[in-house]
């Protein structure tokens, strides 16, 4: 989340597209209703109704994967009725930016195509540069190059019969919803968007995400109370397991995980610490290597010195061009080139994609490690349906895990809110937290490779990790600390403006403190100022003070980055540093510093031209992005179908589905793309009681007696077209597989008109699988597909084609 | 013992009617048993803790009690700005996520190659087992450089995938060992 979950009372549009947030953020959705208390307007824009659409102004059912269609011709309507925020868009975003002549789009690509690699070469999605590297600009936004006619013209061509034709929204609710969230363009209103799973489950999850940020930007909506994009994400600590980069392509703090062709150190600094040559752009990632090189601290400790490039030629090195996603692993594991897997509380043969493929590649496994606090469908699957154990080779085992409130430690949740978390209880029996786990099989490999030696051994025997008590447990504080950050050496700093000498071993109290040159360690610079230099955890925090009235709780817990609430904060003010709406005072310049939230970064506004610089600190070029090369699939987002859909053709473009998406094509891929056998758009979702796969909440009799057994909800509809009644028995069957489960017939789900003739959707809760209880029913997603976003691989649950038949 | 006007009219009641069918003391013991544990409920230590389903970050109190260190009851944080106290049905049900749920796992599981069964087995066992399996597939299959020759260091044989239901503190240390064992299958609940 740009913003928290409390700010979400400051807004006075509520665009919820891609969420059920009253059934699955109950707790998110009380801060809306918060909202819609003081005068809000509350939008549902989903393919079913749900008890959110129940609560909100009006409901807007959409076709399942034609998000980009619905707010492409938002961004037409905000343009064509000058709906935009001119101030805020001129200054603040790149829209005035030329973009280079060679950039061009024509028929659903963009320049710089590969068909054969289905990959883009962005050499042309740059800007015009003047004499000393600046990008040129038309604060006017009339020049033909200028990234603002791009967008104009891109857009033009998603009109309302178009749209309409492809989402299957009537021409009526899209301009409903276009006019009543268009008007929080002006300066003092807050629109803000809630988005979940129902957004990023997409081939072109990531471009779902960037349209609405254009849309943000346009009317001026980032970086105010109110405003941002808000994902609602549906795990307790994603946000931190994000944060700390449990991810193929990042280090922790989303340091970018070096490739073979980076060789060394100085290589990989040059190419990941963006330049700016505007001496009003802050630039703040040109302190890239101090983040890194204090990582590298962190992880090798002593043994990291200037002299061996602070280790990094230990580190695993990716292929270029090549990922290592969830996908992809079961992918190489399927082919039975993984030899072992770590699931650490998780459950991916209920939650992967194509379980069929999925649970057969577990089967390839010679040895299989979990931790859990309940036995799941993935350490169990060598008993699974259809699975015969006497032909399973895999050596697996099931490690008994502590649970949350066993266990002391943080927690960060999406608004990036850390807070502290005390242990109450000692876990049942032999089991034990999974930080305790990992130290010690650690310690274990640490041993065999101090004995043995072995390949890069020195990557393992280096490894700092001294996190023990005395006890021989977890010392929490001594690893949140390492996090933080130390310093390495004694070291002469400035602080107030004056000198002083730090000792070695003391914590650094910011990451804007951390240096390159090995005199700071940092194991994650996000979360350096979660200490105070005087040791206070600031994560423990409890004060309720609310100075803004604005629900920030300064003193509540710690929120990255440096305790700031909202981030890109100095853009709810104009040049000048007044705020655009005095009502809600995010900030402001006193003419000598800024009050308020905290900060992004100390500087004059950019009305300064000597000291002041532009609100988005972390873009090289200081402004938002409307274009930019950032994406794999377009500076631009483009609507495209999904890989299977009830359309053979795309009524944008000759490009049907996403021409960067990765195609897997095994024997368990098949993909029946408008076809007769599979008529039924299906989509997957979840509930209030489950969560997941369920692989917590079905082992819990309260939960489970609400939410018994797996279901398919049909349309009034369809289900007569077909004979089905509330409660038959039906089979839901894709090109990948087929499930039973009760049908339960609904008014939720309409028939779409798309393209002139009707669609049906359909959805499935994916809270199930085979283990427990006994006939629950099993995974949805043994009907959905292999294939994720062009960017970041998240699997497309959320729309795939389906038949289904009584029994 | 300190008696409350409810708990006095509860003790007059229940001995005027146990009194026509003579001398009966269960309902007074009940009432004393009642008393131990109203002190067992003052007596007990309330820790906070934040909601492991969704992301809101709710806040929790666990009530433990003093004699056995077990949480008799987890609800709702009225101070914490988030929730107010208030939780949903999963956060509400929280309780059962303790060891009072059955299915609890206490004991390591094993499960030997071709076997119909699982076996209990210890953590150092257990420990020493993985290591070597982690040790052995590493070895075998280590990349030291790839087909252009340039030095990856990785190990493509191991994969770890998990969790973003664990503590920060947690993430940040399977981060860490992970890429110094040379993994690049490294993913979690982020990305599904």
């Amino acid at each position: 989340m740009t913003n928290h979950y409390i700010d979400l009372k400051n807004s006075d549009v509520i665009l919820i597209m891609g969420s059920n947030a009253a059934e699955h953020h109950p707790l998110a959705f009380k801060w809306i209703l918060r909202a819609k208390e003081n005068g809000a307007r509350i939008i549902h824009v989903d393919p079913r109704y749900t008890r959110t659409s129940a609560r909100c102004d009006y409901h807007v059912p959409i076709r399942s994967g034609t998000d980009i269609a619905f707010l492409g011709g938002m961004i037409n309507y905000i343009i064509n009725d000058q709906k935009y925020f001119r101030d805020y868009v001129v200054n603040y975003t790149n829209a005035s930016f030329l973009v280079s002549p060679d950039f061009s789009f024509k028929d659903g690509l963009f320049s710089g195509y590969d068909a054969e690699k289905r990959k883009y070469n962005k050499d042309t999605w740059t800007f015009q540069m003047d004499a000393n590297g600046v990008p040129l600009k038309d604060p006017s936004l009339q020049d033909p190059h200028s990234v603002f006619q791009h967008l104009k013209r891109h857009y033009a061509r998603y009109t309302l019969d178009k749209v309409s034709s492809i989402t299957g929204v009537s021409k009526e609710n899209l301009l409903k919803v276009y006019e009543e969230y268009s008007a929080t363009g002006a300066p003092d209103k807050a629109g803000t968007e809630c988005y979940a799973l129902g957004w990023t489950h997409h081939t072109s999850g990531s471009q779902n995400i960037r349209t609405m940020a254009i849309i943000q930007l346009l009317l001026g909506n980032m970086g105010i109370a109110g405003g941002g994009i808000n994902a609602l994400r549906g795990e307790p600590n994603v946000q931190g397991s994000t944060d700390h980069c449990i991810l193929y392509g990042n280090l922790p703090g989303y340091l970018k995980m070096p490739t073979a062709s980076l060789d060394t150190l100085g290589r990989y600094l040059d190419k990941y610490t963006p330049k700016s040559n505007d001496p009003q752009s802050a630039n703040y990632y040109q302190n890239y290597p101090s983040f890194f090189v204090s990582w590298l601290k962190s992880l090798y400790g002593d043994a990291a010195t200037p002299e061996n490039g602070f280790g990094y030629s230990w580190l695993p090195k990716m292929d270029d061009g090549k990922h290592y996603s969830q996908l992809h692993l079961f992918e190489k594991m399927y082919e039975g080139r993984i030899k072992g897997l770590f699931a650490v509380g998780t459950d991916p043969a209920v939650s992967s994609p194509n379980s069929n493929k999925t649970r057969k590649a577990l089967e390839k496994l010679d040895w299989l490690v979990c931790s859990n606090i309940f036995d799941n469908e993935t350490a169990s699957f060598w008993f699974g349906p259809g699975v015969d154990p006497k032909q399973v080779k895999t050596e697996v085992f099931l490690l008994p895990a502590a649970a949350t409130m066993e266990k002391e430690g943080s927690q960060s949740n999406s608004g990036r809110w850390v807070q502290w978390k005390y242990k109450a209880a000692t876990p049942p029996g032999d089991a034990i937290s999974c930080g305790d786990i990992q130290i010690r099989m650690m310690d274990a490999v640490k041993a065999l490779y101090a004995k043995e030696g072995g390949p890069n051994a020195e990557s393992i025997l280096n490894l700092k990790w001294d996190y023990k008590d005395r006890q021989g447990n977890m010392d929490v504080l001594k690893v949140a600390r390492q996090i933080n950050g130390h310093w390495e050496a004694d070291v002469e700093v400035v602080e107030n403006g004056a000198k002083k000498i730090v000792k070695k071993g003391g914590l650094v109290p910011t990451f804007g403190m951390l240096k390159s040159d090995g005199t700071t360690s940092c194991g994650n610079w996000i979360m350096s100022g979660s200490f105070g230099a005087d040791g206070e955890n600031k994560m423990t925090r409890r004060g309720k003070d609310d100075p803004t009235g604005l629900g920030l709780y300064p003193n509540w817990s710690f929120a990255w980055p440096v305790n700031r609430r909202v981030i890109y904060n100095r853009a709810s003010c104009d040049i000048n540093g007044k705020p655009y709406n005095p009502n809600r005072k995010l900030l402001e310049w006193t003419g000598e510093k800024w009050v308020g939230d905290v900060p992004d970064g100390p500087w004059p506004p950019m009305a300064d031209k000597e000291k002041g610089k532009y609100p988005f600190i972390m873009k090289a070029d200081g402004v938002g992005s409307i274009f930019g090369p950032g994406m794999v699939d377009g500076p631009f987002p483009e609507h495209y179908e999904p890989l299977e859909g009830p359309l053979d053709h795309n009524p944008l473009s000759g490009q049907l589905i996403n021409p960067a998406i990765e195609i897997f094509s095994g024997e368990s891929d098949q993909v029946h793309n408008a076809s007769e056998k599979f008529p039924y758009v299906c989509t997957t979702y979840s509930c209030t009681e489950h969560w997941c796969s369920g692989a917590l909440t079905r082992w819990q009799a309260w939960l489970l007696e609400m939410q018994p057994e797996a279901y398919v909800e049909i349309g009034e509809a369809l289900a007569q077209e077909l004979g089905i009644f509330n409660g038959s028995k039906v089979r839901v069957s894709s090109a990948r597989g087929k499930t039973t489960c009760v049908a339960m017939v609904t008014k939720r789900f309409t028939p779409f008109t798309v393209e002139g003739r009707t669609v049906h959707q359909v959805g499935m809760p994916f809270n199930y699988g085979w283990l427990y209880p006994e006939d629950g029913g099993d995974s949805a997603n043994i009907l959905t597909t292999t294939v994720g976003d062009a960017n970041t691989f998240c699997p497309e649950y959320k729309a795939f084609m389906v038949n289904i038949t009584r029994l | 013992m300190e008696l409350t006007r409810r708990g006095f009219l509860k003790l007059t009641g229940a001995v005027g009617a146990s009194s026509a069918l003579g001398l009966n003391f269960k309902p007074v013991n009940a009432y004393a048993a009642d008393l131990g544990k109203m002190n067992r409920i003052k007596s007990a230590k309330q820790y906070t803790t934040i909601c492991a389903y969704c992301s809101c970050g709710c806040g929790l109190i666990c009530s433990v009690d003093s004699l056995t260190g077990k949480i008799f009851n987890i609800e709702g944080d009225p101070e914490n700005p988030i929730n107010e106290g208030a939780l949903c049905a999963k956060g509400a049900g929280f309780f059962d996520l303790t060891e009072a749920n059955k299915h609890r796992l206490t004991k390591v599981r094993y499960r030997a190659p071709y076997s119909d069964r699982w076996e209990e087995k210890d953590w150092d066992w257990a420990f020493s087992r993985i290591a070597r399996m982690v040790k052995d597939a590493r070895d075998k299959d280590f990349v030291t450089t790839n087909e252009k020759g340039l030095l990856v260091n990785r190990t493509e044989s191991i994969a770890h995938l998990g969790s973003s239901n664990i503590d920060n503190e947690e993430c940040w240390l399977i981060s860490q060992s992970v890429r110094a064992m040379g993994l690049v299958y490294i993913d979690h609940q982020a990305r599904v």
